[in-house]
């Protein structure tokens, strides 16, 4: 039997995406960026699991198999996009490279 | 389960705010395991082990790896590392290994505990049956999103790799 409180759940998936989305605004390391975007996911998923387990449904589960995938695309783009950045300007810092044009 | 829920919750929130204030990368990522770890001990209390053990294999194996692969290739200078940490306070390197052992005694705690399975879980069955049944079509996009992924990643690193040698 499943005792525990899904608002519970919710919080805590709220706490955490909070502390993702305040991680993307206050650094400026593109890395670092990236690691916030992965513990908003991972509130995303919280919060679906919590949800499909008060429904007792397994939809919720499906879709976080799917923000996995998602994730796994979203990191191999972004971090070859960070190597490629670093390449051209020799740093990973998102102010430095806000002129960027073609 | 309720006190697991809650342990496992409390350590990903530590550790999630460990992540976004650490000045050193490498330290950051080694607490950002530790948050998925955590979170997959949650998925676990929440009666999805399917998705616990996913979470543990491919987050924490496979997307950290690259992370890890990444920061090493970018050996980030000095100077930028002693910016960040002046802008933020510098904090102590034990704490994940704290978080973790907590997470470790957590799960041999699951394991002896040889309790009657819990009716609230949604199993890799019900989870197999409804992904490939009602959401196929979900399957072959995420396989699409996958293959572009690929192709995108490889090509960025192979104009970087061709920059590098000099012939434009």
């Amino acid at each position: 039997m499943n005792s525990v409180n899904v608002n519970y759940a919710i919080i805590l998936a709220a706490v955490l995406f909070a502390t993702g989305l305040v991680g993307v605004m206050v650094r400026r390391n593109l890395v670092f960026i990236l690691m916030s975007l992965e513990i908003m996911l991972s509130a995303a998923a919280v919060a679906l699991v919590a949800v499909a387990s008060k429904w007792h449904q397994p939809d919720g589960q499906v879709v976080v198999i799917f923000i996995l995938v998602t994730a796994a695309a979203e990191v191999a783009v972004g971090l070859s996009l960070v190597l490629r950045i670093y390449h051209e300007w020799k740093s990973v810092d998102v102010d430095e490279v806000s002129t960027m044009e073609g | 389960m309720n006190v697991l829920f809650y342990v496992s919750g409390a350590i990903a929130v530590i550790a999630g705010l460990m992540v976004i204030t650490q000045a050193n990368a490498m330290r950051a990522l080694i607490n950002l395991i530790v948050l998925l770890l955590a979170i997959a001990s949650v998925f676990y209390t929440l009666g999805a082990p399917f998705v616990a053990v996913l979470q543990i294999v491919i987050y924490a194996g496979a997307i950290m790896v690259l992370f890890i692969f990444t920061i090493m290739m970018l050996n980030l200078s000095e100077a930028a590392e002693r910016r960040e940490r002046g802008w933020l306070a510098s904090v102590m390197w034990s704490l994940p290994l704290v978080l973790a052992a907590i997470l470790l005694a957590q799960f041999t705690y699951t394991l002896a505990s040889t309790g009657a399975p819990s009716t609230a879980e949604i199993g890799p069955q019900a989870v197999g049956a409804s992904l490939f049944r009602d959401y196929a079509i979900g399957v072959e996009l995420a396989s699409l999103l996958l293959l572009a992924a690929l192709v995108g990643a490889f090509h960025y690193g192979w104009v970087a790799s061709r920059l590098e040698r000099g012939d434009e």
